[in-house]
């Protein structure tokens, strides 16, 4: 004889909690399509770069400082983010805004950095295929840390509001996801700009 | 101060009490404030719906002028100049602006009523992805109208799309509305992928999915990871274009090629995402008129699948006559011909179908039946395009027209009319007139087939695509006048199967629940379904849960009747992703005016962008973070629960 | 196959002719499965099929009958020959057509223009060299490797019964070959979308016999003549005012490259990349007005008197 089947009634979830809810899939997706975003550009670097002539490169040897130590600022910042995330967690939220404020600041260090990296360039946007690539790659990340500061800023300002607590905090966590996705993809526009010549790519 | 955050859901029975406190719960009223503010995605999907055939009808009147301009050698109804504009926007417009939107409008209207839900995962994300869309469909006519529409195919190689050859505003429209558009694309995309793995009825486990589901969700993947390529390459182009830049320019050791392959890694997974919810439509639709379950249903879903995995590797064979390697020819040619087993898969799933079943010939069978045959034509001229050494031939002639509308309409335009005879009744509450059906049915497929069919001999006498006129000593002239013949033919099928509907929506017969005693869960809610779309939340033991009765395969049933009540405000469950066991009861959002205001500050953004208003960018910019800020402001709400039965005091 | 210039289900080449029975085997296969899943999905409907015109599908009941999965697993063991006869054949076909021939061959150097095509010949030394437009001369049954050159978009070479197509791309020199096997007029045409007049991008290569073709040369080399009328001496100065801003006329001061070569105009049997016919009637209109019959080509309308186009137009006439 056919039976019927029933969901049990049991004690679930109501709403996100921690980091999980459909918000944390939400931006798993933004965060897939993003990266596709970023390797199409880096396809772009790659496939101009290897059918290019000799000179193609307009920086043979590029200059690690101060891109290496920035690059170790902005990795530094997830860490920061990380810790304020944890501290919300733990209902601490003068540590959550002690993190957050951290990696606000160190990534805003960064941008800064960067934004003076690119005023000692010797070439600009339109010089080259080369020079176009740089600068709308790394503009492009530079746009996604401008997006990730106020992301920042504004989780900086819900924690002081108080909107998140330990569990419910679905907002916080997202955003620092974002901005570990923001770290995260910088290391390979750094290895490709600023490490491939030393490996001898498009030399 | 944190309540709870875990509740035991009710279980109850569908009772009248319930629908109403239900109804109050869900219902948008009608009203000039609603209509901005609904998140329903019903109502959404319907706007899809409705939007995608008003632009089929302008692609179709669009392909009308070119036809009647190709009628006859050395014709002159239209310039060189607007002959460039009309194909390439007929092109886009059927390629962007209808064949995706359509399948979207499909998808958002029934998925949550296939899967069991309540709504997509995310309702506002929804409503913001369709407002994007009609913002990027105005854009680009906005173009068309004023003489700046595309005017470089809507595969739009460069370096003609470049300044220096192409001066006028046309490839700035395009350029922006393209990246507008993905936009909507990318987040309707997102949209589908969690709602396909999270938003299902408990018990429907991903081996129970409907095959619909399988198309759509393989076709979403496919988008998210694809539109950022061709977004970025008309991005990239822009800034070629206005600003200086050399990706594309060789004078700065650019690369033309390179938008080549931007753009092909992106069309070809695309062309994939406009047929496989479609060919989901048809393994769904033809067992309900053949009376049995699709055959080999595991093969077809993972077909599905597997066509889109080799569709990601195959972009290189748009792009043979380039001067490639041999060796690289080689490896993309064996690839492309290799990707016709998993649609053969399909092909003869179906055939099994019909052979083991009972078909009952409505005009929804007719269109599922008919698209196999046509599905099969473009599949083998398919084939030949897959050949290298025939490719140098064939490419870039009117083969390949014949080709690219055997898919199109073949396996996207008919399935979505057989699915519009299939499910509109389920949207309206009325059927379509079956008589005008298939006098419709059959205009539609002598028009397609006069039309499309002596097109491959068009190409095989080597009429080049995209030009504007011909001389009479080319031995095109009568091909091309049949051509023009069967593309009106067609035009009037179309037109019956819109005064159908027009006439369906006036004095249609009415629709009960199940009209066509079909399987899956959409059928065991009314037609119209109510806001809220399923009472109880239904729990499902098979993939055919309406149909277990009759095929008694196993010893447990599915529960339609009864199940989780979730009405302590707007409420549905989301699943596991693999096995549906419940897992969380998610608070819906209500109805708001963020998608819309969002959707507004990004056209003012775009349309800054055109005009290079720096005051304008940077209005833009801050509606853009101001409407974000209000849309994702946490819900304090969430922090303090009140008790399930205060908050039912509360709504009752 | 002659009433459709452009065809390429025959060829009178080599490379082409090494696709036509691919071409013709795919065709005929691609027939055959299209016929049989019709016949086989008619048959299935009309014997499957309720023929109770008043059924209501929902009252017909569902049962799981049949054994469909043998379909598939037939369906894919049938499909699967002619799939791999289809790759083995592909690679040989494009074994045998892709490589550019060797060093013996003939060696053309085409630059793709909007709306016409540039046509160089080299020779051992700078005095054996010329330049024609929109006709390819070739010897018949020599290998004639063609280096394809863009002065502007990206065009396609494309002669259907010698050669497919080859792209042509700015900052690249694609390759491609062809050799025909009996002398003939064999059509070619633009087939990648290049603008306005994509459709009137035309040539035509022309094959001779290696004598013919060796005589051709011969003249293509020699400088233009004078005029030898006062009226085509009256044209030439016309010419040096109005025209030589685009075009040459090797002897003459004329030498700008903007243009097509000039020098042997009237050795072509059409004008404006295969367009039109080259007699005087069409070359007269087409210098007064070439946005007439060309609409977008990049020769703007002349605007001569009466006396001036005849003047002009006795002088290209000049032009043998």
């Amino acid at each position: 004889m056919a039976e019927p089947v029933l969901a049990k009634a049991r004690d679930i979830a109501w709403g996100p909690i921690g980091r999980k809810g459909l918000g944390q899939w939400g931006v798993a997706t933004l965060i897939a399509s993003e990266a596709a975003l970023f390797a199409y550009l880096l396809f772009a670097y790659y496939y101009t770069g290897a059918s290019a002539l000799p000179g193609w490169l307009l920086e043979p040897r590029p200059k690690l400082f101060p891109s290496l130590p920035n690059t170790v600022l902005l990795v530094a910042s997830s860490f920061a983010a990380m810790y304020g995330e944890k501290k919300v967690e733990a209902g601490d939220r003068k540590g959550g805004l002690l993190g957050l404020g951290g990696a606000f600041i160190m990534g805003t260090g960064f941008a800064l950095v960067q934004l003076h990296e690119w005023s000692t360039k010797h070439y600009g946007i339109g010089t080259s295929s080369y020079g176009s690539l740089y600068f709308v790659t790394t503009g492009f990340h530079m746009a996604h840390v401008i997006v990730g500061l106020a992301i920042l800023a504004a989780l900086l300002l819900w924690t002081a509001l108080g909107d998140f607590s330990p569990r419910r905090r679905i907002g916080l966590s997202a955003g620092v996801l974002y901005w570990h996705f923001v770290d995260i993809v910088w290391l390979f526009v750094f290895t490709t700009y600023y490490l491939t010549p030393y490996l001898g790519f498009a030399r | 101060m944190t309540a709870s955050a875990t509740r035991t859901p009710e279980i109850g029975e569908n009772t009248v009490e319930l629908r109403a406190r239900l109804h109050a719960i869900w219902q948008t009223e009608p009203g000039f404030k609603e209509f901005f503010t609904t998140v329903d995605h019903k109502e959404i999907g319907l706007r899809y719906i409705v939007t995608a055939f008003v632009l089929l009808a302008l692609g179709g009147l669009e392909a009308l002028v070119i036809r009647l301009q190709l009628a006859g050698p050395d014709l002159h109804v239209l310039t060189p100049e607007q002959y460039d504009q009309f194909f390439s926007m007929h092109g886009m417009t059927m390629i962007f602006l209808y064949a995706s939107p359509i399948l979207s409008g499909f998808s958002n209207y029934l998925w949550p009523l296939l899967l069991g839900s309540r709504d997509m995962a995310f309702p506002r994300l929804n409503a913001f992805s369709y407002w994007v869309y009609l913002a990027a469909a105005l854009f680009l006519y906005v173009g068309f109208l004023t003489g700046n529409g595309p005017n470089d195919g809507w595969f739009n190689y460069v370096p003609y799309a470049q300044k220096q050859y192409n001066a006028g505003l046309n490839q700035d429209f395009y350029s922006l509305g393209m990246i507008l558009l993905g936009i909507s694309t990318s987040v309707g995309a997102a949209n589908f992928i969690v709602t396909a793995f999270k938003m299902r009825a408990p018990g429907m486990s991903i081996n129970r999915l409907p095959v619909f589901i399988w198309g759509t969700l393989t076709a979403s993947v496919a988008n998210l990871l694809v539109v950022p390529a061709v977004s970025l390459a008309f991005f990239l182009l822009w800034l070629d274009r206005q600003f200086g830049t050399s990706f594309f320019q060789t004078s700065g050791g650019g690369q033309p090629l390179l938008w080549q392959h931007l753009f092909w890694l992106f069309g070809h997974p695309w062309v994939y995402a406009i047929v496989l919810p479609a060919m989901g439509m048809v393994s769904d639709g033809l067992p309900i008129f053949c009376r049995r379950p699709l055959v080999g249903y595991s093969l077809v879903a993972l077909s599905t699948v597997a066509t889109m995995i080799l569709g990601f590797g195959v972009w290189v064979h748009h792009m043979f006559a380039t001067g490639l390697p041999a060796l690289s020819l080689s490896f993309f040619s064996g690839a492309s011909i290799i990707i016709t087993f998993p649609s053969a898969v399909a092909v003869f799933a179906w055939l099994a179908t019909i052979w083991t079943g009972r078909p009952v010939v409505t005009t929804a069978f007719l269109y599922f039946a008919s698209m196999i045959v046509l599905f099969v034509i473009g599949g083998v001229s398919g084939f030949m395009t897959a050949s290298v050494p025939v490719d140098w031939q064939l490419t870039d002639t009117y083969f390949v027209v014949a080709h690219i509308h055997y898919v199109l309409i073949g396996i996207n335009v008919f399935p979505v009319v057989g699915a519009t005879y299939m499910w509109l009744p389920k949207m309206t509450g009325r059927l379509l007139d079956e008589t005008l059906g298939k006098w419709g049915f059959w205009t539609m497929f002598a028009g397609f087939n006069i039309g499309f069919l002596p097109m491959h001999l068009t190409g095989l006498f080597g009429m080049p695509r995209r030009i504007w006129t011909y001389s009479a000593g080319m031995g095109w002239s009568t091909l091309n006048l049949i051509t023009s013949i069967g593309s009106f033919v067609f035009a009037f099928g179309v037109l019956i199967f819109f005064l159908n509907v027009w006439k369906s929506l006036r004095t249609g017969a009415v629709a009960d629940a199940d009209p066509w005693g079909g399987p899956t869960l959409e059928w065991a809610i009314p037609s119209p379904p109510a806001p809220y779309n399923f009472a109880v939340i239904p729990t499902v033991a098979s993939r055919h849960p309406l149909w277990e009765g009759q095929l008694d395969e196993s010893r447990t049933r599915s529960t339609l009747e009864q199940g989780m009540v979730l009405d302590c405000g707007k409420e549905t469950l989301t699943t596991t992703p693999l096995d549906a066991i419940p897992e969380r009861i998610v608070p819906m959002p209500k109805d708001t005016w963020a998608p819309l205001l969002l959707a507004l500050a990004i056209s003012v953004f775009f349309v800054s962008l055109l005009i290079q208003s720096w005051p304008l960018i940077a209005l833009g910019t801050f509606w853009i973070t101001a409407a974000l800020i209000f849309w994702l402001w946490p819900r304090r709400s969430l922090l303090e629960r009140p008790a399930a039965a205060e908050d039912r005091m509360a709504h009752g | 196959m002659s009433g459709v210039p452009l065809g390429y289900l025959s060829a009178s080449g080599d490379r082409a002719a090494a696709v036509v029975p691919l071409t013709w085997y795919m065709i005929v296969v691609s027939c055959a499965v299209s016929l049989i899943i019709l016949a086989l999905l008619v048959a299935g409907v009309v014997r499957r099929r309720i023929r109770d015109h008043s059924t209501q599908v929902n009252t017909v009941e569902v049962t799981r009958s049949g054994q469909g999965m043998r379909w598939i697993v037939i369906g894919l063991l049938v499909s699967a020959v002619p799939l791999a006869v289809s790759l083995i054949w592909t690679m040989t076909a494009l074994a045998a057509v892709v490589g550019p021939p060797n060093k013996s061959a003939l060696v053309v150097d085409i630059t793709a223009h909007q709306w016409w095509w540039q046509i160089d010949y080299n020779g051992k030394s700078p005095s054996q060299h010329f330049t024609t437009a929109n006709e390819l001369h070739v010897p018949v049954g020599r290998k004639v490797l063609v280096r394809l050159h863009s002065g502007d978009v990206i065009h396609s070479f494309w002669v259907p019964r010698l050669t497919g197509k080859t792209d042509v791309i700015p900052g690249q020199t694609n390759l491609s070959w062809l050799k025909a096997d009996r002398p003939g007029t064999y059509f070619g045409h633009c087939a990648e979308y290049c603008g306005m007049e994509h459709a009137r991008m035309g040539f035509r290569v022309i094959a001779q016999p290696e004598a013919q073709f060796r005589a051709w040369r011969a003249r293509q080399l020699q400088p233009a003549a004078h005029p030898a009328s006062a009226l085509a001496t009256r044209g030439h100065a016309l010419f040096h005012y109005r025209c030589s801003l685009c075009h040459t006329v090797r002897g003459t001061n004329a030498a700008s490259r903007m243009g097509p070569d000039l020098t042997h105009l009237m050795s072509r049997r059409t004008l404006a990349a295969g367009m039109l016919p080259n007699n005087r009637g069409a070359l007269a209109g087409w210098v007064d007005n070439p946005q007439a019959s060309k609409p977008g080509a990049h020769m703007p309308n002349q605007h001569l008197t009466g006396p001036q186009l005849q003047q002009v137009v006795a002088y290209l006439e000049t032009l043998q």
